[in-house]
């Protein structure tokens, strides 16, 4: 049988037979309290704890089997499994009814099952995170055997040898990470030029000058900007802002490359503008008015209880705000990827082509190299790296966040 | 001055003023520099794109015969031929099966142009070999040569012949990694939002998940596709390329975007309206179930339609599990190879012909209208169903 006949199978037959021992549980109950005996929760109550112990050893035969499976362990025909869940929830469902009696507290039973599975589904998103780590690890280990960590933090020459094979040759690949992370960081550098003023500016006027009006209107609008896909930023760069890049830079008598590292970081820029400005906004909004107050009252201007009371009690959020859009510039691929080069290159001056560590791991892993080749598992490396530095800095601007928010609560 | 007090401004006073007003047009200079790069997209991207919603057809006469079955692109004339795509020719002998009284007749059809024909007609580029473009004067002086809407773009799946490209089959494996989206990370992610806001206990173990949802919506999307590649593909062995594997990666990337809104929206149901169900008898689960949850379904419903929306842009974890593939015809199913949307937008981008330059911006526009329908049916719901207390 196939998987899905299979599931169909199991499925098909356990909703209605959980349907039969709602009925049933609910039935006694109801027979139970007409003869006059209390019961201590309502006949429902009864009936969604028989098809729950009915529908819960059914599920963990099948998810056992499913796993077995999975590990490649020798499992029973899909036939006989399924008759052992059948057998499971017939047990499950006699052992329930016979527990049903006044005394039983279906209610409690019922509320300790719904916790438990609410608390095992947030597990998920620790299991993610962990799924991220291991899957990266190991790899990254992996390459870590064959290429030194040394060399990978300090060579400067990025050059790996295509391998088609496992097994084949690869000596002369050099694996300098340098590089990819000079490139990484300049077009951060570019992004951050550009968000940082132009959203820290924007969120200042929301918040002290704009009007009601002007504000409901331009915050929306600047949301916009988050919302449109990376994909479409990626041909923006690419197509429109390179050129004319090379334009200008023409103009100027410069020489600059059509895949120049300042055109995805400015796109890049004007993408993370409305991540700063919102929080920024926020810390802004968040400062108490007496302290503005308290300046008006001592003469000074607008403009000067802004530079000199509110930015620097919001410095910890603004601080914040940073650390997430710098968190956002490095690990962002399609830009770099559609709008950046390929060839990794150290140099200072952003109108040459550079590369970024998200380019080379979509390039290392969308190619048709080996699973295993050297050139596949470092790009698991740069996950790695890039995995530490932005939880770093993720961290860090939670924690930054949270004490602020505490300090004026 | 009588009064012995100076009313007017001192220089030093002056240049405060002065400095007030400068930083003021700095901030309202930033503002509008954001809202004109927006403008400046918006009007690029319909400049680009808005031509490769309608295409070059030509009314010519299509012989059908024994002969022109065979070597379909003799079903027109000689001098027309060229000018048409590719793509009519490959339906002949289908047309033909299909409708066997065809055969041996002659139909006026209005039939689609050649990439080359359509962007020299657009004003693209000049490069069209001279006697075509004699044959294309001449037709165009008959009146047989117009614009036609670009159903094609629609309604059929990728080509390697740009006049024939549509988005169809990424439509479809759009939708497909919408429904597992919505089945796995919508349950998850309010049950999760449930336990934390309204079961946990205040300890360390509960701030350390809560910290670690916060970092999961900032985890470069790039290492959910790492997650994605080793976890799915290579562990679980759910095959690569197929909706369910892009589903699955972009659940774990829309879990915390559901679990912090649904948050935010249990947050605002006041603590009255759960010790009042309380208070007559409810248990905890029973006053959530019948009370809180009804409340806050606006809220949680918005949230999860923003979530689907940034997973249905999301291109770069896609990339590393294959979903780039050329995929001519629809998937039929979950578990076979498919596109999504911004991944043939991607794709098409590093096409070299031009004709695909407009192809991409129009795919552009179509995804772009999709997101702000979803985004605006969110603000919508919100704005027309929360309840404010």
């Amino acid at each position: 049988m196939e998987t899905s006949q299979v599931l169909l199978v199991f499925f098909g037959g356990l909703v209605p037979m959980a349907a039969v021992a709602f009925a049933l549980g609910r039935r006694k109950a109801l027979m139970s309290d007409a003869s006059g005996s209390r019961m201590h929760s309502l006949p429902s109550q009864y009936g969604v704890y028989v098809a729950t112990w009915m529908a819960l050893p059914a599920l963990a035969i099948g998810v056992v089997a499913a796993a077995a499976a999975l590990f490649g362990l020798q499992v029973p025909s899909a036939p006989f499994v399924l008759s052992f869940a059948l057998f499971g929830a017939a047990v499950g469902l006699m052992l329930a009814m016979r527990k049903v009696e006044p005394t039983l507290r279906a209610r409690n039973a019922i509320e300790k099952f719904v916790y438990w599975t609410l608390f095992s589904a947030s597990l998920v998103s620790i299991l993610t995170t962990f799924g991220i780590i291991i899957s990266i690890l190991f790899e990254a280990l992996k390459f870590f055997s064959q290429v030194s960590v040394w060399e990978f933090v300090t060579g400067t020459n990025w050059s790996p040898v295509a391998t088609f094979r496992p097994g084949q040759e690869t000596a002369d690949s050099q694996f300098g990470s340098v590089p990819l992370f000079a490139g990484t960081f300049m077009i951060t550098l570019v992004a951050m030029s550009v968000a940082i003023p132009v959203g820290l500016l924007s969120a200042i006027y929301m918040s002290e000058y704009a009007s009601y009006r002007v504000r409901t209107l331009a915050k929306p609008v600047l949301e916009i900007l988050a919302g449109i896909p990376t994909v479409v930023y990626g041909f923006f760069a690419a197509i429109t802002v390179s050129p004319l890049v090379v334009e200008v830079a023409d103009f100027f008598g410069l020489h600059a490359s059509y895949t120049n590292a300042l055109a995805p970081g400015m796109v890049m820029g004007i993408m993370i503008i409305p991540f700063i400005s919102s929080l920024s906004d926020d810390v802004i909004n968040s400062i108490p008015n007496s302290l503005r107050e308290g300046a008006y009252a001592l003469g000074s201007t607008k403009s000067e209880t802004i530079k000199q009371i509110i930015l620097p009690a919001a410095f910890p959020g603004i601080m914040a705000a940073s650390l997430l859009g710098i968190s956002r510039a490095l690990g962002e691929t399609m830009i770099v990827v559609m709008a950046a080069g390929l060839r990794p290159n150290l140099t200072w001056n952003p109108l040459e082509d550079m590369t970024t560590v998200t380019v080379r791991i979509v390039d290392a892993l969308t190619g048709d190299q080996a699973f295993d080749s050297p050139e596949t598992l470092a790009a698991f490396a740069l996950g790695l790296v890039l995995f530490v530095v932005t939880l770093t800095l993720n961290l860090v601007s939670i924690i930054i966040i949270r004490k602020f928010r505490q300090s004026y609560e | 001055m009588s009064q012995g007090i100076t009313l007017a401004p001192s220089r030093q006073l002056k240049k405060r003023y002065r400095a007030e007003k400068r930083f003021k047009a700095y901030c309202i200079a930033a503002l509008l520099l954001a809202l004109a790069f927006l403008v400046v997209f918006f009007s690029d991207m319909i400049r680009q794109g808005y031509s490769a919603f309608v295409q070059t057809e030509i009314k010519v006469d299509v012989t059908y015969n024994e002969d022109t079955v065979k070597f379909t692109n003799e079903s027109v004339t000689e001098d027309v031929s060229p000018l048409i795509s590719r793509a009519f020719y490959r339906t002949i002998p289908r047309q033909v099966e299909a409708n066997p009284d065809l055969m041996n007749t002659t139909q006026t059809r209005w039939l689609t142009a050649t990439a080359h024909v359509d962007q020299y007609r657009k004003g693209y580029s000049d490069r069209l070999d001279p006697e075509l473009k004699a044959t294309l004067d001449r037709l165009e002086s008959e009146g047989r040569v117009s614009y036609g809407f670009n159903s094609g773009l629609f309604f059929s799946g990728d080509s390697k012949i740009p006049s024939n490209a549509g988005l169809w089959s990424a439509f479809v494996g759009s939708f497909y990694v919408m429904i597992v989206v919505l089945v796995v990370s919508f349950p998850i992610g309010v049950a999760t939002a449930i336990y934390l806001e309204e079961f946990a206990p205040d300890n360390r173990f509960t701030q350390g998940i809560e910290i670690n949802i916060n970092n999961l919506a900032a985890v470069p999307s790039i290492l959910f596709g790492l997650l994605g590649l080793a976890i799915f593909i290579n562990f679980f062995g759910v095959p690569r390329s197929s909706a369910l594997a892009g589903g699955l990666t972009l659940s774990l990337m829309t879990l915390p975007v559901i679990i912090i809104s649904t948050r935010a929206a249990l947050k605002a149901v006041p603590q009255n309206i759960r010790q009042g169900a309380q208070a007559v008898g409810a248990s905890r689960w029973q006053a959530i179930r019948d009370h809180v949850l009804p409340l806050s379904l606006p809220g949680i419903l918005t949230g999860t339609i923003i979530g689907i929306a940034q997973a249905i842009g999301e291109t770069a974890p896609l990339l590393l599990i294959g979903m780039i593939a050329y995929i001519p015809d629809a998937p039929t199913s979950m578990t076979e190879a498919a596109t999504v949307l911004p991944a043939q937008i991607y794709t098409w981008s590093g096409m070299p012909e031009g004709a695909y330059v407009s192809l991409t911006a129009a795919g552009i526009l179509v995804l772009l209208t999709l997101l702000i329908t979803l985004n605006a049916t969110a603000v919508i719901l919100r704005n027309r169903f929360e309840r404010r207390w």
